[in-house]
């Protein structure tokens, strides 16, 4: 089943136009929307869950045209916004358990799930607290935990690592990933940073400016994806010299030079290469091929890949 | 705080659970929502403060009632009618939907709260009728239970035995119905101008403003006017015309209607009818 579907998509505020001709189909799994702040994801976003109407084309989620069937759509899907809507003088467990029955869910059901909800994004004892004295993180989390709390087939996560800590996002992200996999639930999720959700994400869709950029499972993306960073204090190109002489595929970035990796002789190369031009090694390091790097090559996409 | 800084590792042990029961559709979703904002008007399931002010009106209002039992038991007339309690109660039940109705819908604005609705099974117009018919219900609550108070109270020292508990319960009967029509449109002109704003204080502000400031004008006009003047004065602001429609239906309300009766229900109704279609055409609008 092909979860989200847009045909030439357009939504226009007034005079400014947030998305158009977008066509993009995007299959099950963890599925990043990448694009720089203002390029329209939470327009798409919006339009997926009906919350707004297109002013040309169409979409379909799960199958589902949001125009026709709102209800049937909103049913399934759960919505994590970006901005805050937590009430401050409410408890997380209560809030979320008002949500759950707002999503259909039986009364004592309701409560039960969403204390577990709660449990699955990290949220212990806290939860019984107003929500008002939450860290951002610990709102992040119940928001996440509103979107699932449905047990939906598809949640849509606006920038779930707004305002978050580097750990803060390292453990959303985590959480994202375990949601996608574990959880068995599609996710979309938006992030104006491709260097952090390209880790976790399967397949990844680019906008920018209300346009489609780039849309591809991260696998085709990446299959050329084993690579080796060697950085030296200096001397790095006769280092690239020596190494593409000895037959290893070799490029510069920056200072550091990027190796294919072929196979265990290949670090015996690059060891052997360093130890006779009597370099200094300051890094021999795995490196996956980063989808950034993807981008980088076409010309037209750098500033995103560059955000 | 520990448990947040590694929470991958803590919660990995529960194993999420995929949920297969009921799904009960939109109709319940939007009772949910109506239970909800009805039991945030009293502030259950809130903090203590959010409880005083609505819990402290309703109070009031039975205390007042038990203190008319109290009297009446005591004097040879009746003190007051039901329909006089829906009349003359009306005054502090402004107090009551000024501070209720921006709780129910300002702090929905205030903290970003539409999109969590308006992602769900429910419709914008669900959420707007779901609202209404909660500050409604709570301001029938509020005229209900001091009725009930006086009733219980009224049977118990009833000296004319079920004869007389039967015609009491009667009065009550009309008392009700004239607490349904003041919660109605007390509901109708608040929760409009609620949805406004979600500043409460300006919130509140608006609906004392239409409930109070407009009573001196009517007040004025019924005072100087003459004849059928005097008898549409009450026209001009809402306590005034729910009473004047108190006076035409049950004879027994605290503004004069003179033979003006059906003028003050076409209005009533019309007040009704306009606060609801302002509602819907607000949420129908807003930005989610």
């Amino acid at each position: 089943m092909i979860l989200i579907e847009t045909d030439a998509l357009e939504k226009r505020y007034g005079d400014v136009l947030a998305l158009t001709d977008l066509t993009v189909s995007v299959e099950p799994g963890i599925v990043g929307l990448v694009g720089a702040n203002g390029a329209g994801k939470s327009t798409l976003i919006k339009l997926a869950l009906g919350l707004l109407e297109p002013t040309a084309g169409r979409i379909s989620v799960l199958g589902l045209d949001p125009r026709v069937d709102g209800e049937g759509v909103r049913a399934r899907v759960g919505y994590m916004p970006e901005h805050e809507c937590l009430p401050p003088d409410v408890s997380a467990a209560e809030f979320v358990t008002h949500l759950a029955r707002v999503s259909g869910l039986p009364r004592a059901t309701a409560r039960e799930r969403a204390s577990e909800t709660l449990r699955h994004v990290g949220l212990y004892e806290e939860r019984y607290r107003p929500m008002g004295g939450y860290s951002t993180g610990m709102k992040q989390r119940v928001k996440l935990a509103q979107a699932l709390v449905h047990d939906p087939e598809l949640v849509l996560l606006d920038e779930p690592t707004n305002g978050l800590d580097p750990e803060g996002r390292r453990a959303m992200l985590a959480l994202v990933q375990r949601i996608g996999s574990e959880f068995g639930i599609s996710v979309v999720v938006c992030s104006h940073l491709l260097g952090e959700i390209e880790r976790i994400c399967t397949s990844l869709v680019a906008i920018d400016g209300g346009k489609l950029l780039r849309s591809a499972s991260l696998s085709s993306m990446t299959r050329q994806s084993d690579l080796l960073m060697v950085e030296v204090d200096e001397g790095d190109t006769p280092l690239a010299a020596r190494l593409t002489q000895d037959g290893l595929r070799v490029r510069h970035r920056d200072r550091v030079l990027l190796v294919d990796l072929t196979g265990d002789r290949t670090f015996d190369l690059i060891r052997d290469a360093v130890a006779d031009l009597d370099l200094s090694l300051h890094r021999l390091e795995r490196h996956r091929h980063q989808v950034a790097d993807l981008f980088r090559d076409a010309p037209e996409v750098s500033d995103v890949a560059a955000r | 705080m520990s448990q947040l800084d590694n929470p991958a590792g803590v919660i990995h042990d529960i194993g999420y659970q995929s949920y297969r029961g009921a799904r009960l559709g939109r109709r319940y979703a939007v009772r949910s929502v109506y239970v909800h904002s009805l039991r945030t008007a009293f502030g259950l399931g809130r903090s203590a403060r959010a409880k005083i002010l609505p819990l402290g009106i309703l109070a009031l209002g039975c205390v007042a009632a038990l203190v008319l039992v109290v009297v009446s038991s005591q004097v040879p007339v009746q003190v007051i009618t039901y329909v006089g309690i829906a009349s003359t109660f009306s005054y502090g039940v402004t107090a009551f939907v000024a501070v209720v109705g921006p709780e129910l819908v300002s702090r929905d604005l205030r903290n970003s709260l539409l999109p969590l609705y308006f992602s769900r099974p429910i419709t914008r117009s669900d959420y707007a009728l779901a609202k209404l018919g909660a500050l409604a219900s709570a301001v029938f609550v509020v005229f209900a239970a001091p009725m009930l108070i006086m009733f219980i109270g009224v049977s118990f020292s009833d000296k004319h035995g079920l004869g007389g508990i039967l015609s009491d319960s009667g009065a009550l009967g009309q008392g009700l119905l004239a607490a349904l029509i003041h919660s109605i449109v007390f509901a109708a002109l608040a929760l409009p101008s609620a949805s406004l704003t979600g500043r409460r204080v300006f919130a509140t502000g608006m609906i004392i403003a239409i409930f109070l400031l407009t009573a001196p004008v009517s007040g004025v006009l019924a005072e100087v006017g003459t004849g059928s003047m005097a008898n549409l004065a009450g026209l001009f602001d809402p306590i005034s015309l729910l009473n004047g429609v108190d006076n035409w239906l049950f004879g027994d309300g605290l503004t004069q209607v003179g033979g003006y009766g059906p003028i003050y229900g076409l209005v009533t109704l019309g007040l009704a009818a306009a606060g609801t279609a302002l509602v819907l055409w607000r949420y129908r609008t807003v930005k989610a």
